[in-house]
């Protein structure tokens, strides 16, 4: 009984110190302006949209928002059109010097990708799409497609070979084979790690705040305009960047659990 | 599995590889090239934020939180999953809530601490309410750079502990239980246990976070930023600054290259490590 009593209270600590923030800064985004400003109301009497609504209409966020969406949308598209030709080799074929490449593949990982927005604004520059959002989606390519090779493998990896075989036996082509046979039962993990890799654009800030000017993303709009706007649109902006990724990581929590290697069983 | 001697396999690779070259090495040769890049002398770009002592005090900030903000996640983030593997009812929800911080930005973080520590914040909000305090505490700004540090340091903690805590998670599940069994019959308490069975099974999981971790806070940059701006200096933020507000694409180079260095040096060291143990198993 003590210690049942004792493990919920250590529980609701947990669960308050990791929900706080989150649910703190919501209540801020929609809390009116004079009231915020009021050292004596803690919590809103009432509720404003106000803030938001001039983020998004006012002051470019919903314009920054379409921004971000294509960038992420645009670098999952060249991820997987890359990695997976690549995971499926490390998968299905054993050949001289594959965890070598495995090897490489997970070391850029440790790459510290910020640093190439500098080198990158020169030459987009030089070859003319400096300030696009193909520009900033070709940069989050470079840290998605890592993660994308190596957890579609492991994917991949996780459906018997000898379906596909099979499959090429009755004639179907080694790729007929590998779309009509592994791709149904594989999509719904890839799914889940380009909702992860979407998150991974989402909320890059520091390469697309460097080669951006016009079109920026969400982030580095915010990083921009943060500085000199009144608190409320600091909180506003902080809750449209919150809400949507923790939507989708809602979504997919059990694929994602599964991705970390984490059972629930 | 197909055996393959000839080149078709390698082609399947030809994309991704070409891609990375382009788009981490080309950069990575380009940062050097920048970094080095001077009218004079060759280290003048180095120079000029040396004298100064920026580029040390950026140093030192960075080295300074990493060393408080990664061993406090490791020990936080253990903590956390030895709790939650108790598995007690409604653990999953516990898991969940957990993770939320895995999906948010440093820019959304960044903006949740100052909603608590602003002058309007609510933890001034609740000081002035309670009589503790009767005119707002400063956290930010000149010369609150202290309270500011400290605001980051717990920033970055909230925010990233999950990230260890999901890999020492899976790494705690994969502890076979008959392990532990064997430890009860023979008696041995919780923290002979702890020591001696579980944590050397977690040393390859608790490697790979500090690792991932270690690399990830010299690249703090959000959370310093938007919440001091350059009242804490940091590697980034002082690359950001030199290019985006003094368009100086050579001094921001030669702090990139300082934190491409040290993710070098530290990831040379994990695989230095890795490769000892890898010796030792086989010997063993």
């Amino acid at each position: 009984m003590i210690k049942k009593t004792l493990t919920l209270i250590v529980a609701v600590v947990i669960a308050i110190w990791f929900l706080s923030p989150v649910v703190l800064i919501v209540i801020s985004s929609l809390t009116p302006s004079a009231e915020y400003y009021d050292p004596s109301r803690i919590l809103p009497r009432s509720l404003t949209l106000d803030h938001l609504r001039s983020l998004f209409v006012t002051l470019g966020g919903w314009r920054a928002t379409l921004n971000s969406i294509q960038v992420a949308g645009m670098s999952i598209g060249i991820s997987f059109l890359f990695g997976l030709p690549a995971a499926y080799a490390l998968t299905r074929f054993v050949f001289r010097g594959k965890n070598s490449i495995r090897l490489g593949i997970l070391l850029t990982r440790s790459f510290p990708v910020l640093i190439i927005g500098i080198p990158l604004l020169i030459l987009y520059m030089r070859i003319g799409i400096s300030d696009t959002l193909l520009g900033v989606a070709l940069a989050h390519t470079s840290m998605v497609l890592p993660f994308v090779v190596l957890i579609s493998s492991s994917i991949i990896g996780g459906i018997s070979v000898e379906y596909e075989e099979a499959g090429m036996i009755f004639g179907l082509s080694r790729f007929a084979s590998f779309m009509r046979i592994t791709m149904p039962l594989v999509l719904p993990g890839l799914a889940a790690s380009a909702i992860f890799a979407f998150i991974m654009s989402w909320n890059e800030v520091f390469v697309a705040a460097i080669l951006t000017v016009g079109s920026r993303t969400l982030p580095a709009h915010i990083l921009n305009a943060a500085m000199t706007a009144p608190d409320y649109f600091k909180f506003a902006a902080g809750t449209i960047m919150a809400v949507p990724a923790m939507i989708f990581i809602f979504f997919t929590r059990k694929y994602l659990m599964s991705l970390w290697g984490i059972s629930l069983k | 599995m197909t055996y393959r001697k000839g080149v078709t396999p390698y082609l399947y690779f030809i994309p991704v590889i070409a891609f990375l070259i382009m788009f981490l090495g080309y950069p990575l040769i380009e940062t050097f090239r920048l970094a080095f890049t001077h009218p004079a002398e060759p280290l003048g770009n180095f120079l000029r934020v040396t004298r100064t002592g920026e580029l040390w005090n950026a140093l030192r900030y960075t080295l300074i939180i990493s060393a408080i903000v990664v061993p406090a996640q490791l020990a936080l983030a253990l903590a956390l999953a030895l709790f939650i593997n108790m598995r007690f009812k409604g653990y999953l929800i516990l898991l969940y809530i957990v993770s939320i911080p895995l999906a948010l930005s440093d820019v959304s973080a960044a903006l949740m601490s100052y909603s608590i520590f602003s002058p309007s914040g609510y933890i001034n909000k609740i000081l002035m309410n309670l009589g503790m305090a009767s005119s707002p505490i400063y956290f930010f700004g000149r010369g609150f750079e202290t309270r500011a540090f400290w605001v980051i340091v717990i920033t970055e903690i909230w925010r990233a502990t999950p990230l260890v805590f999901v890999i020492i998670l899976a790494g705690l599940q994969s502890v076979n239980k008959e392990y532990l069994e064997a430890a009860d019959v023979f008696g041995f308490s919780r923290w002979t246990k702890l020591w001696k069975i579980i944590l050397p099974i977690l040393k390859p999981a608790m490697l790979s976070a500090l690792l991932i971790r270690t690399l990830f806070a010299f690249q703090i940059f959000g959370v310093a930023w938007l919440l001091t701006g350059r009242d804490i200096p940091i590697l980034a933020g002082e690359a950001y600054y030199w290019q985006s507000i003094r368009y100086n694409s050579n001094v921001a180079a030669s702090y990139g290259l300082v934190i491409a260095m040290v993710s070098i040096i530290i990831s040379w060291i994990y695989l230095v490590v890795l490769r000892s143990r890898e010796v030792e198993g086989a010997r063993a």
